[in-house]
């Protein structure tokens, strides 16, 4: 099988220049005689280091990873667009990067024209672009249009003609950036279309996206770059779920790192006998009198260990560590659950429970357990609090502490009921049904 | 380079198509639309005329008749020389959507600007026709054979400039400033508004360094002067030292040519 790109052990260096430097001028380069030494690198960053991949011919690769991974720097490498630091880049056959639609198009003269001077930008004889000009006007569903200066587009209608032209080059690989958020929802599955009839043909497809499902439905291998580097690569499915494991080790530490800053300002900032802020106001914080404190909350999973990221519909415990210095006959223990827009999912305390407090001393673990987390993806935040029947807080904590709950179902609400579909034999579906 | 000299020749398609976009978008949206080709350097002429005659007559040349004809020969010329200079500093940031994100051969930009800069020279050419007409200066027609031989240098010239500029431009935005100023003063040292035999002897070398001083007589002396073209030796060296710095300049461009998708 011939490859259709092939990467060998590419690395890519970036300079960056001192805040000196940066403003060197020629004159101020000549005066010191430094303009040689000023057109070479200075201070350096890699965006890739030693990268090697062989696509083979007719294959279609999902390249994913974190923002500023290397993803756009390896696609441009591969459109020639610019050159290696080491390592060698070989491509077999045109290619057309679809990494900004539209660059070249002229604002001020007509989309007709437009499509002319970029089709042969992108490599097309001017014969070739009359040919397929009814082609791509029809594309870009851009008929009524076509003699209207090109600034006088919507932001779609430009993406949607700038598509249109660089898919009918006709290339043997297409490298996509990250490009089919653009359109509407019909556009989106026109193009999708367009790329699996490319994929029939043939043709090699390197797509660059944040679109992990796209990634699973439609590549047939999948590449993970993170700091430049290839981390993993190979059946999608799998490199896709390492990929979120990952990520979902990031959001923990992000989410661990923000919930204890938070604390620590309120801590900072607390004054035991300030009046609670309006209940209303979704603002973090904490106050109270302290005769209980809550010493520590901790969020567990299924299988026990302190996490921040929990699957829809698995088990979640809060697990509250109080103490009281002095006995106390008087308490309530509630738990507020707040959605990322500061709506009250659910509330509920013991008082209301119709649990009657009867005594309180020393230092204890309370846990709530939520059985079944049916809630949809998203972040959550969680008030924790002791206080009086009356109100009179204890010890009030206020959207202190964030957990995430992630779902590969992209259903919206808040509220995840459990539930099912039935049909009759008449109604058939394909896909993942459970 | 000289692979890359040759792929030029395949990007003419190229260059066409994008000497036309500019010429159309140029005036796109004016009232009168292409016909500022004709009415700026009559404008700028009459500028000149309204300078030299009215206000400071007398610094005008006596024995230059008519006056008037006699600048537009260097101006026209001049004008497709300076705008494509500095256009060319500034094509290759003007045009960086172009070099990050498409597979984009940088070198035809600094072509384009000086092709469609050659092009509004080129609609300018009919008003001095009709002007010759219109004063009956005798036109020596063997002479006129040696215009697009200026024409031709010109191009070389200014093409090879425009190559130097571009792409130090990227590197030092200054570039962009400096050379407007001193495109002004270029002006003023080439004898375009005053006949090289009113410059004072000593000066003379110095005029004879410029190398558009010897385009300017070139086009004074087929254009304006009767009498036999006695320039060529000149143009002709200066033609050969053109193309010297034609291919400099495209060495230049092929060096830095790596750099742009990243500095632009």
């Amino acid at each position: 099988m011939t490859h259709a790109i092939e990467i060998d052990s590419v690395s890519k260096v970036y300079r960056r220049f001192a805040r000196r430097r940066q403003f060197a001028t020629l004159k101020s380069a000549l005066l010191s005689g430094s303009l040689i030494s000023d057109l070479r690198p200075d201070e350096t960053f890699s965006a890739l280091r030693d990268v090697s991949l062989a696509v083979p011919q007719g294959q279609t690769i999902g390249v994913i990873g974190p923002n500023g991974s290397g993803k756009s720097t390896l696609l441009k490498l591969v459109a020639g667009i610019t050159k290696p630091t080491s390592g060698t880049v070989s491509v077999n056959g045109r290619i057309s990067a679809l990494i900004e639609l539209g660059a070249g198009f002229h604002p001020e003269i007509s989309g007709r024209e437009n499509v002319f001077i970029n089709g042969i930008m992108l490599g097309l004889s001017k014969r070739e672009v009359t040919r397929k000009f009814d082609e791509i006007v029809e594309f870009a569903q851009l008929e009524d249009f076509i003699d209207a200066p090109v600034k006088t587009y919507s932001s779609g209608m430009y993406m949607r003609l700038g598509f249109a032209v660089a898919i009918n080059v006709d290339p043997d690989v297409l490298l996509i950036d990250e490009v089919l958020a653009v359109g509407d929802q019909g556009f989106t599955h026109k193009c999708l279309d367009k790329f699996a009839e490319f994929r029939r043909r043939g043709k090699t497809i390197l797509l660059v996206t944040h679109s992990l499902g796209l990634v699973e439905r439609f590549c047939d291998e999948a590449v993970w770059l993170d700091g430049g580097q290839v981390k993993a690569t190979g059946d999608p499915k799998r490199v896709v779920d390492a990929y979120l494991i990952d990520v979902e080790e990031d959001e923990e530490q992000y989410i661990a790192s923000g919930d204890a800053k938070a604390r620590d300002a309120t801590e900072a900032a607390v004054d035991e006998t300030a009046d609670p802020p309006d209940m209303f106001q979704a603002t973090e914080g904490r106050w109270g009198s302290r005769e209980i404190e809550i010493v520590d909350v901790t969020l567990e999973g299924e299988d026990g260990d302190a996490s921040h990221v929990f699957p829809s519909g698995a088990r979640m415990s809060i697990r509250v560590r109080v103490k009281a210095e002095q006995p106390v006959a008087d308490f309530v223990f509630g738990i507020g659950l707040f959605n990322a827009e500061g709506v009250c999912c659910y509330g509920t305390n013991t008082d209301l429970e119709e649990l009657k407090s009867d005594r309180m001393a020393g230092e204890g673990e309370v846990v709530f357990t939520i059985d079944t987390l049916d809630l949809v993806a998203g972040t959550y935040k969680l008030d924790v609090a002791v206080h009086k029947r009356d109100g009179y807080p204890y010890d009030y904590h206020r959207l202190l502490y964030t957990f995430r709950v992630k779902s590969r179902t992209n259903d919206i609400g808040i509220f995840r009921p459990r539930h099912r579909w039935t049909f009759p034999t008449n109604i058939r579906f394909t896909g993942p049904l459970e | 380079m000289f692979h890359n000299l040759g792929r030029l020749l395949r990007y003419r398609g190229l260059i066409q198509s994008l000497v036309a976009r500019e010429l159309k978008a140029r005036y796109r949206g004016s009232v009168l639309g292409f016909f500022w080709s004709f009415i700026n350097p009559l404008l700028l002429l009459l500028v000149y005329w309204f300078v030299f005659s009215v206000v400071l007559p007398g610094i005008r040349p006596i024995d230059v008749q008519p006056y008037a004809l006699f600048m537009f020969c260097g101006l026209l010329p001049w004008t497709w020389f300076s705008s494509s200079v500095l256009e060319a500093s500034n094509v290759l940031i003007m045009g960086g959507n172009l070099i990050k994100k498409v597979l984009f051969p940088a070198e035809v930009l600094p072509f384009v600007t000086v092709f469609a800069n050659m092009i509004h020279f080129f609609l300018g050419l009919p008003i001095i026709a009709a002007a010759l007409v219109y004063f009956a200066v005798p036109i020596n027609w063997l002479d006129l054979l040696w215009l697009p031989v200026i024409v031709l240098v010109q191009l070389i010239f200014t093409l090879g400039l425009a190559l130097i500029v571009a792409p130090l431009t990227v590197h030092f935005r200054d570039l962009k400033d400096i050379l407007g100023n001193l495109m002004t003063f270029w002006f003023f040292a080439t004898p375009i508004i005053y006949p090289m035999s009113l410059a004072p002897e000593g000066g003379k070398w110095l005029l004879d360094l410029n190398p558009f001083t010897h385009l300017a007589i070139s086009y004074q002396e087929v254009l304006f002067y009767d009498g036999p073209f006695g320039h060529w030796k000149w143009l002709l060296a200066l033609g050969g030292a053109s193309i010297v710095l034609f291919l400099a300049g495209y060495f230049l461009f092929d060096r830095l040519r790596d750099s742009f998708a990243e500095e632009v």
